[in-house]
């Protein structure tokens, strides 16, 4: 997904009011970003906490910051900059953190971004997005640029099936139909997921949702019929279970008075073994990779 | 530059702080001590420096009193409003509210943040070419955050020259004196080392004040060392750290403003 952020920041350098601030990463990536936009490219060197209220100011003055680093350097580290400077003067900052989940794998648990949205979510008017694919970044930058609150996107490796074609990103995607279970999952594991998914039988064959915006608004009338039917909920997240999407779509439906006859969440765990990995050691030690969803859903009776 | 004040400094003097005594006495509120230490140099900062161009950031939240008082000195803000200070349903929080009031860009209390949201102002300004200063006022215990020496660097960096920021250099703050709680030694000499042009003036000398905000052709950004007394004008406050956080008694109230209308 890195490639395509950079491709769009340089599209988006004939902005005027474009300024883009990083932490001292982008290194082979972000140097036609650099030239293009000269000196609204500023490399805030390794002081995120500063760099969070500079975007601040600048936004104040009418411009449009984006601050980008690996995700934790940007939600976690400044996160009182984050909630004083920007949210609590509702300036449309973008926050752009790379490496969502556990995208940064085996570089280690520090540089891990297992609990960003349910932290930031806290803060008044910021809105969180989790693109999944390549293409969704197109559309959603078009609109944070014309966003009037602070946002934050998680970025991770877009992980489309082979043929696979994607609905135009939105809060909410139905990527595969299906009898069995509802599946909601949220960012690029969606993609892995579905590519497992599509070839089981019809029996057993979920209805995959994906989510890509939050917090959650209104439940779209068609999760809802598809819920209705299956009353199976399954969600599927790379992000600790505390302020996660399981927990939102939880009190969501119970609000409703809708209550599913099963509910399953799937989350981060964390570091289980003690040992590290790649994004697919940690996701398999969570049980979110596509083999042990399958497996789940293939061990379950039909009802 | 805004026109001069034809009132004599040292009648705007008194009048701003009989007005932030009284305001914190008839609200029961403490902080008394660094509001009356930074008084003086809001006041001429914003009385006879600032113009519409300028923008001001209060990063020592906790003095939002002695800005209240100074915009009250502008006109800015009423008796009335100033009444409901630290009151239910006030615009005047005991630090500045964000989207408050239209004079406060910024909700600052947690100390660490308005010099970097300064800096953005000032950034900003060179970068959409536009006129005017950014100041900024710390309070000296600030400076054991991290995140200021973080600004520092970035400002000096980016040699923001249009950026003025001022210490409150009034020795004390929260448990202690700042020499016995993280003693940076002289603070101008750490600017400085960071090649910053810095100026030491007494902060409560109008003169002083007004010639070390005089513009220069140094790179920026400045610094302004001001050696203040807490709880300055009132003698029996001067340098005690009791009056960081004590509302006045009837009886105090009533000998420093006494203390005041003879000074």
């Amino acid at each position: 997904m890195r490639d395509a952020f950079c491709r769009l920041m340089v599209e988006a350098a004939r902005r005027p009011e474009f300024v883009f601030l990083t932490g001292d990463l982008g290194f082979m990536a972000l140097e036609p970003l650099r030239d293009a936009l000269g000196p609204r490219f500023i490399n805030a060197g390794v002081a995120e906490q500063n760099m969070v209220s500079v975007a601040a100011g600048l936004a104040r003055s009418g411009l449009r910051p984006w601050v980008y680093s690996i995700a934790p350097f940007v939600y976690a580290r400044p996160f009182e900059q984050v909630r004083n400077d920007v949210c609590l003067h509702h300036l449309p900052v973008v926050l752009v953190g790379n490496g969502g989940g556990y995208g940064y794998g085996v570089m280690g648990a520090t540089h891990h971004a297992l609990e960003d949205y349910g932290t930031l979510l806290g803060l008044p008017g910021l809105r969180a997005f989790v693109p999944a694919f390549d293409e969704d970044l197109a559309p959603l930058f078009g609109r944070l640029f014309e966003a009037d609150h602070p946002s934050y996107v998680r970025l991770g490796l877009s992980e489309k099936p082979a043929g696979a074609e994607v609905p135009p990103f939105g809060p909410w995607r139905r990527l595969l139909d299906g009898p069995g279970w509802v599946i909601l999952a949220a960012g690029p594991l969606a993609g892995g997921i579905w590519d497992a998914a599509r070839t089981l039988d019809d029996a057993h064959r979920p209805a995959l949702w994906l989510l890509g915006e939050l917090p959650l608004d209104e439940l779209p009338p068609a999760f809802l019929a598809d819920l209705d039917r299956s009353r199976r909920l399954l969600v599927v997240e790379e992000h600790v279970g505390h302020g996660g999407v399981a927990e939102m779509v939880a009190a969501t439906l119970l609000k409703g008075g809708r209550a599913p006859a099963r509910f399953e969440a799937r989350t981060a765990l964390g570091y289980p073994s003690g040992r590290y990995g790649s994004q697919r050691f940690h996701r398999r030690e969570s049980g979110l990779d596509p083999a042990s969803i399958v497996a789940f859903l293939r061990s379950e009776d039909v009802p | 530059m805004p026109e001069p004040p034809s009132e004599p400094w040292a009648d705007r003097q008194r009048r701003a702080r009989l007005r932030l005594l009284r305001m914190h006495y008839e609200s029961r509120v403490g902080h008394i001590g660094g509001n009356l230490s930074c008084l003086d140099l809001l006041l001429v900062l914003h009385q006879e420096v600032m113009g519409p161009d300028d923008r001001f950031v209060l990063s020592k939240g906790h003095a939002a009193g002695a800005l209240y008082v100074t915009l009250w000195s502008l006109g800015r803000l009423s008796d009335e409003e100033l009444a409901t200070f630290h009151k239910d349903g006030t615009r005047l929080s005991g630090h500045p509210g964000a989207g408050a009031i239209e004079d406060v860009l910024f909700a600052t209390g947690s100390l660490g943040h308005g010099l970097g949201l300064a800096s953005g102002l000032a950034l900003a300004k060179r970068l959409k070419g536009e006129p005017g200063r950014v100041y900024c006022v710390t309070s000296d215990g600030e400076w054991d955050e991290g995140s200021c020496w973080e600004t520092l660097i970035f400002a000096r960096h980016h040699r923001l020259d249009n950026l003025t920021f001022l210490v409150d250099l009034n020795g004390l703050q929260g448990f202690g004196t700042t020499r016995e709680v993280a003693d940076l030694g002289p603070i101008a000499d750490k600017f400085r080392a960071f090649s910053v042009p810095t100026v030491e003036v007494d902060g409560h000398s109008r003169e002083e004040i007004l010639g070390a905000l005089r513009p220069n052709d140094e790179a920026g950004p400045h610094a302004i060392v001001a050696r203040t007394r807490k709880g300055g004008g009132v003698s029996f406050m001067e340098g005690r750290m009791e009056w960081h956080y004590l509302a006045l008694s009837e009886e105090q109230y009533l000998r420093a403003v006494g203390e005041v209308e003879r000074a």
